[in-house]
C-alpha cells in the first residue's frame, strides 16, 4: 500500500463492477443453492429477489459512479458478497428449522434491511460531499456517542435481551444503538485527536522505557475508559465496551503514535476487567465459559452455561475441510445460529475453506480502509478512516475471537453477514464514510503542493467543497501547524500539507521521479 | 500518521491470523475430539441422517426408511417388528444397531464402498442416494408357521435349506418391536431399551444364534451316532449296551434312562434302536467306549466351537467341553455323549447337524443375506451358497437318516409325522438347572429322499407343559408345522 501508482488515480470503475458481477453471483447463487438443497426447488420468487439484490448493487455501482467516482472499488464488491452471504445463510437457517423447532422468518426482514442500508448509506455518500464537513461535528458526535449508549437505560425505552441491555424499542423494531455509537465515537475521537494530537504526544516522564504522556492529558482517555466501564456494569455488554475501548486505544495509537497510550488503554481495560469480573457473576460466568468450556459442571449450568459456545464448536468441526455444504448441516442447534453464532453456521455448511475465504474478504475490506487512511491528506480523513476501518476489524476479531475461544464469547455480531438490522446499517454507513473518504483520497487534487509550485498550471479539477470556510489550500488545515514542534517532525507526520522530510518511507518514489504528475502533498502517503 | 496506520495495518493482519489460526485448529486439528464428545449430537445426527436402505423379505420391506421432518431426516420402521427381529435387530439413534441392521450397515447406508458409483451420482445431482437393499433367505411362510408355533413359549426355531444353508425360519421368543428403539426422542428410545434391557425373559436375546446356549441333550446323540458310525466299527444294526443304570465314577449317584424306565430288558440294543427311543444309558456308555476325542473331532466337524462362523450376524459358537480332564474324568463323557453336562449348543447348531446329515453329510454355511442390491435394483452382492465342510461321510449321512427316520416313524418323535412325506427326526429333552423343567428339543429334517428343509427347536423349560415336557411332544409339533410351512409353499 505504499505506493499508489498514478494509474490510479482514474477512476477505473470498470474494475469494481467486474468485481461485483462476481459478488452478486457468490450471494445470489448461494441463495439458489440454499433453495435447491433444502426445497428441491429455487426459492420462491428467486427471480424477484435475485433479480431486486442485483439491481440494488449495481445501482450502487452507478451511484458511486457519479457521487464518488474515485472511491475505492474493492470495497462494495467485498461488501456486497457478504451481505449476500449472510443473507443466504440467514435464509438458509429460516428454512432449516426443525430442530429448534418453529419456522423462523428472518431473511425476508434482513433483506429489506439491507435495502434501507444501502439507501442510507448513498444517502450519507451523498449528504456528506466531503468527509471533512463531519470534523465540524466533532463534539455533537460524542454528545450523539454518549446518549445513544446510554440509550438503554431510559426507562421504558430500554430493552434487556438475553440478560443484555444494549438494546431499544422503536416503533415495534429492536434496535442497538451501541452499532450506531461506534461510528459517532469515530467522528468525534478523530475530531478530538486530531486536534490534540500533540499534546497528547508530548513527551511525559519516561519510565521503563515507555514515552508516558502527562497526567493532565489523561482525562479523555479515563473518559472512554469510564464510559466503556460503564457499559460493561450498568449494560452487561463486554462486547460493545470492548469494542469501544479497542477503538479509541487505536485511534489514539495512530494520532500519537505512542505506544505508551496502547500500554495504558490495556491496563486500564485489564483493571476495569479484572475489577467488573471479580464484581459481577456475568462477566465471571463468561470468562469460566471461555477457559472450560467442556467442564461437565460448566456446559450444564443454566443459565450461563457454555452449551451454546460448545455448540457451536461442535457445528465447527462438523464442517472440518469442506463443511457439509449448504443446507446439509445442524447449524440451528445452537442458539442464535443467525446472529451472534452466524461464523459457526457458516464454518459448519462451508467448512474451514469458507470460512477462510470469508475472513480474507473482511481482510481485503479492512486493508483497503486502512490504505484509504494513509493515502488521504488530512488527518482527520486519516484517523476517520484508519478508526473505521479498525473497528470493523476488531468487531469482527471481538465475534470471531469469542466464537473459536480465542477471548471470552461476548454479544457482537459479524459486520454485514449477522442477522440483525442495527449492525447492518450502522456497517453500511461506516463503508460508505470509507468509500467517501477514498474518493477524496484518490481524487486527483488541483491544490498546489506547499513549497512546490503547481506544475504547468492547475489541473482542471474542481476544487473540493470544504466546509468551514473553504481553508483547504496548504497549510490551513488545523493538524497542520505542528510541524513546528522542534525535533518531533517525523512523529507528526499526518498532516495533510507536511513538508517533506517526514518519514522517509512514507515519501512515495514516484513524487521525486515524475514531479510533474504529483500534485498531491507530497508526504502524505 | 500513516507510519501507525501502518502498524495498525500489521496488528489487523495478526489478528486475523490468529482467527485464521484459532478457526484451522477448531476445524482441523480437534475436529475429530469434537466430533467424538459424546455430547456432540451432531454426530449422532449425521450417522443417522441417511437414506438407509430397506431390508427386504420374499419382495415385502420388513425395515424401511421414510423422510421425516426432524433433524434425522429419516425415520426407521418395521413391518411385522417382533416376527423379523431376530433377523433385522434394531436400527436406534440412542441404541446403535444389531444383527441385519448393524452387519450390513455398510450396504444399508450406503457407505460400502462398492456402491462409489451410486454416491458418486448423488454428489453430482445433489440427492442424497439411498443405500442399497438387503434382500433376506427368509421364507415368509416359515417364519410365521414357527413364530405361531411357538406361541407364548420362550424358545427359538431355525430352518435352513440343507443345500444350500439359506435361512429359511429364524424366530426367538419372546421377542421385541424394534420400532419402538428407532424411536427419534432420545428419551423414548432409551426407556424403551430400558425396558426391554430389564424385561421379563430377555426379549433382546437372540435365542436362536447368541446370547443363551442351551444343552443340546438328547439331539446331541446324533453327534454321538455319528461319531460311531465314522468310527467304522459300528453299523445301525451294531447292538450296543443298554444297561438300566450307569454309575457315575466317584459317585454314588448313577445315571438312568428317562423317567427311570428300562431300555432294553436283555440290557442291550442296536444302535438304531437305541437312537429311536433316545436311551440315555447306551448312549452314555457309547460316548465312553468311542472316548471324549472322537466326540469332539464329530462335534467340531459339525460346527461346534466353531468361532468364525457369520450369518452374516456373528453366531454364538456351540461348545463340546473337555471332558478327560481329571476332575470330570469319564463323568463328563458319560455325560456329554448324550448332550448333557457342560455341552453347549445353539439351535442354529443343532439345525446344521440335521442339515449336514440331510445333505449327504456335507454342511453348508448358512447365511441369512440373499443378495444385496443398489437403488437401481442392479444386484451389488450376491451370496452363493458355500460348502463349509463335511461333517460325516455319505453313507453315514444314510444311516443316520435311516435311523431318524425310525424316531419319527414309531420313536419319540412321532408327533413331527407329515402324512405323505417322510420326515426324519431326533427329540431331545434336555435336563437344565436342578429344578427347573428340561428344555424341550427338536431337530428333524424332510422329505428325507429329497430334504428341503432342515429345522431346530427348542422350547425353554419345556413351555406350557413344564416338567412334563418332553421333545417329542412339545418341540417336535413345531418343527412339523415349520417344515409343513416351507414343503407347502
Amino acid at each position: 500500500m505504499t505506493t499508489v501508482d498514478t494509474d490510479e488515480r482514474r477512476p477505473r470503475r470498470g474494475a469494481e463492477l467486474g468485481l461485483l458481477v462476481l459478488a452478486l453471483a457468490i450471494g445470489i447463487g448461494a441463495y439458489a443453492v440454499v433453495g435447491l438443497q433444502l426445497t428441491d426447488a429455487l426459492p420462491e420468487h428467486f427471480y424477484l429477489v435475485g433479480g431486486a439484490i442485483a439491481a440494488f448493487g449495481l445501482t450502487a455501482h452507478v451511484l458511486l459512479r457519479v457521487l464518488a467516482p474515485y472511491a475505492d472499488q474493492v470495497m462494495l464488491p467485498v461488501v456486497i458478497a457478504l451481505n449476500g452471504i449472510g443473507l443466504a445463510m440467514i435464509y438458509r437457517l429460516d428454512l432449516g428449522s426443525q430442530v429448534t423447532g418453529g419456522d423462523q422468518n428472518l431473511a425476508p426482514g434482513q433483506l429489506q434491511f439491507t435495502a434501507i442500508s444501502m439507501v442510507v448509506a448513498f444517502v450519507v455518500i451523498w449528504l456528506v460531499r466531503d468527509h471533512r464537513l463531519l470534523r465540524r461535528y466533532t463534539y455533537t458526535a460524542m454528545v450523539v456517542g454518549i446518549v445513544l449508549v446510554a440509550l438503554p437505560l431510559v426507562p421504558g425505552l430500554g430493552v434487556n435481551i438475553h440478560g443484555a441491555e444494549i438494546w431499544i424499542n422503536l416503533f415495534g423494531y429492536s434496535l442497538q444503538p451501541a452499532e450506531f455509537a461506534k461510528i459517532a465515537f469515530a467522528i468525534f475521537f478523530a475530531g478530538y485527536l486530531v486536534t490534540n494530537r500533540d499534546t497528547l504526544a508530548l513527551a511525559g516522564p519516561k519510565i521503563l522505557g515507555l514515552q508516558l504522556p502527562r497526567l493532565r492529558d489523561l482525562g479523555p482517555i479515563i473518559i472512554v475508559w469510564l464510559v466503556s466501564l460503564a457499559i460493561l456494569v450498568f449494560e452487561r455488554d463486554l462486547g460493545t465496551s470492548l469494542l469501544f475501548f479497542g477503538l479509541f486505544v487505536a485511534m489514539l495509537y495512530i494520532a500519537t503514535e505512542r505506544v505508551s497510550w496502547v500500554v495504558i488503554g490495556l491496563l486500564l481495560f485489564a483493571v476495569g476487567a479484572v475489577a467488573a469480573t471479580v464484581m459481577f457473576g456475568h462477566v465471571e460466568a463468561r470468562v469460566e465459559v471461555w477457559l472450560h468450556p467442556f467442564d461437565a459442571e460448566v456446559y450444564g449450568r443454566d443459565p450461563g452455561g457454555s452449551g451454546q459456545l460448545v455448540g457451536g464448536l461442535f457445528g465447527l468441526a462438523n464442517g472440518g475441510l469442506f463443511g457439509t455444504g449448504w443446507g446439509a448441516g445442524y447449524p440451528r442447534l445452537v442458539p442464535f445460529a443467525q446472529s451472534d453464532f452466524i461464523y459457526a453456521s457458516l464454518g459448519e455448511e462451508l467448512g474451514l475453506t469458507g470460512l477462510l475465504a470469508i475472513l480474507l474478504a473482511y481482510l481485503i475490506l479492512v486493508e483497503r480502509g486502512l490504505r484509504t487512511a494513509v493515502a488521504v491528506r488530512d488527518g482527520f480523513g486519516k484517523l476517520l478512516a484508519g478508526g473505521l476501518a479498525f473497528v470493523m476489524a476488531w468487531q469482527l476479531f471481538v465475534v470471531v475471537g469469542g466464537i473459536t475461544r480465542i477471548i471470552p464469547l461476548t454479544g457482537l455480531t459479524m459486520p454485514f453477514i449477522a442477522q440483525g438490522g442495527s449492525s447492518l446499517l450502522a456497517n453500511w454507513i461506516v463503508v460508505a464514510l470509507l468509500l467517501r473518504i477514498s474518493d477524496n483520497a484518490r481524487r486527483p487534487s488541483s491544490l498546489p503542493v506547499r513549497g512546490q509550485v503547481a506544475p504547468g498550471g492547475v489541473r482542471a479539477h474542481e476544487p473540493v467543497a470544504v466546509p468551514g470556510g473553504g481553508a483547504v489550500h496548504a497549510g490551513a488545515m488545523p493538524d497542520d501547524a505542528p510541524t513546528a514542534v522542534g525535533g518531533r517532525v517525523g512523529s507528526v507526520d499526518g498532516g495533510g500539507t507536511d513538508t517533506g522530510h517526514g518519514h522517509a518511507t512514507d515519501q512515495p518514489t514516484e513524487v521525486v521521479a515524475r514531479p510533474s504528475d504529483d500534485d498531491q502533498p507530497g508526504g502524505a502517503r | 500518521m500513516n507510519h501507525p496506520l501502518r502498524r495498525v495495518a500489521t496488528v489487523v493482519l495478526v489478528m486475523f491470523l490468529a482467527l485464521m489460526v484459532s478457526t484451522t485448529w477448531i476445524q482441523f486439528f480437534r475436529a475429530e475430539t469434537l466430533d467424538n464428545d459424546p455430547r456432540n449430537v451432531r454426530t449422532i445426527y449425521r450417522e443417522y441422517d441417511n437414506y438407509r436402505g430397506p431390508i427386504v423379505v420374499a419382495g415385502d420391506a420388513v425395515a424401511s426408511s421414510a423422510p421425516v421432518d426432524d433433524p434425522f431426516g429419516f425415520q426407521r420402521s418395521y413391518t411385522d417388528g417382533p416376527l423379523y427381529a431376530p433377523v433385522t435387530g434394531y436400527f436406534s439413534v440412542v441404541n446403535g444397531t444389531s444383527e441385519i441392521e448393524s452387519a450390513e450397515n455398510d450396504y444399508l447406508s450406503g457407505e460400502a464402498s462398492s456402491l462409489w458409483l451410486d454416491r458418486l451420482t448423488g454428489l453430482v445431482t445433489g440427492e442424497q442416494p439411498q443405500g442399497a437393499s438387503v434382500e433376506l433367505t427368509i421364507d415368509p411362510a416359515a417364519q410365521q408357521a414357527a413364530w405361531d408355533a411357538l406361541g407364548d413359549q420362550r424358545g427359538a426355531v431355525v430352518a435352513i435349506e440343507p443345500a444350500t444353508g439359506r435361512v429359511l425360519a429364524l424366530v426367538s421368543k419372546p421377542s421385541y418391536d424394534p420400532n419402538t428403539l428407532a424411536s427419534h426422542d432420545s428419551g423414548e428410545a432409551s426407556a424403551a431399551f430400558q425396558e426391554l434391557s430389564n424385561a421379563d425373559g430377555d426379549p433382546m436375546s437372540n435365542r436362536a444364534i447368541r446370547g443363551k446356549t442351551y444343552p443340546p441333550g438328547s439331539t446331541f446323540k446324533l453327534v454321538t451316532s455319528a461319531a460311531a458310525l465314522e468310527s467304522g466299527d459300528y453299523t445301525p444294526e451294531t447292538v450296543i449296551p443298554a444297561p438300566d443304570t450307569i454309575p457315575y465314577p466317584q459317585s454314588s449317584q448313577s445315571m438312568q434312562n428317562f423317567g427311570g424306565i428300562s431300555c432294553s430288558p436283555s440290557g442291550e440294543m442296536t444302535l438304531a434302536d437305541a437312537l429311536r427311543i433316545s436311551c440315555n444309558t447306551a448312549f452314555a456308555d457309547l460316548g465312553v467306549t468311542l472316548g471324549d476325542d472322537a466326540l469332539r473331532d464329530q462335534a467340531e466337524d459339525f460346527g461346534f466351537d466353531d468361532d468364525g462362523l457369520t450369518i452374516p450376524m456373528r453366531v454364538t459358537a456351540s461348545h463340546f467341553p473337555t471332558n478327560d480332564t481329571e476332575e470330570s474324568d469319564e463323568g463328563g463323557t458319560l455325560r456329554a455323549g448324550i448332550g448333557q453336562g457342560a455341552v453347549r449348543a445353539t439351535p442354529l447348531q443343532m439345525a446344521m447337524v440335521s442339515a449336514a446329515i440331510a445333505n449327504d453329510g456335507v454342511q453348508m454355511a448358512p447365511y441369512t443375506v440373499e443378495t444385496v442390491r443398489n437403488p437401481d435394483l442392479d444386484v451389488v452382492r450376491k451370496t452363493d451358497p458355500r460348502r463349509l465342510r463335511t461333517s460325516v461321510s455319505s453313507s453315514t449321512a444314510e444311516d443316520l437318516t435311516q435311523m431318524m427316520l425310525g424316531v419319527v416313524q414309531n420313536g419319540s418323535g412321532t408327533s413331527a409325522q407329515m402324512p405323505g412325506v417322510q420326515v426324519a427326526g431326533k427329540t431331545g429333552t434336555a435336563e437344565n438347572v436342578p429344578g427347573e423343567a428340561p428344555h424341550a428339543w427338536f431337530t428333524s429334517f424332510a422329505p428325507a429322499d429329497d430334504p428341503q428343509v432342515a429345522v431346530a427347536v427348542i422350547v425353554e423349560n419345556g413351555g406350557s407343559s413344564g416338567s412334563e415336557a418332553t421333545g417329542g411332544a412339545v418341540a417336535a409339533p413345531i418343527a412339523k408345522a415349520v417344515m409343513e410351512a416351507v414343503l407347502n409353499g
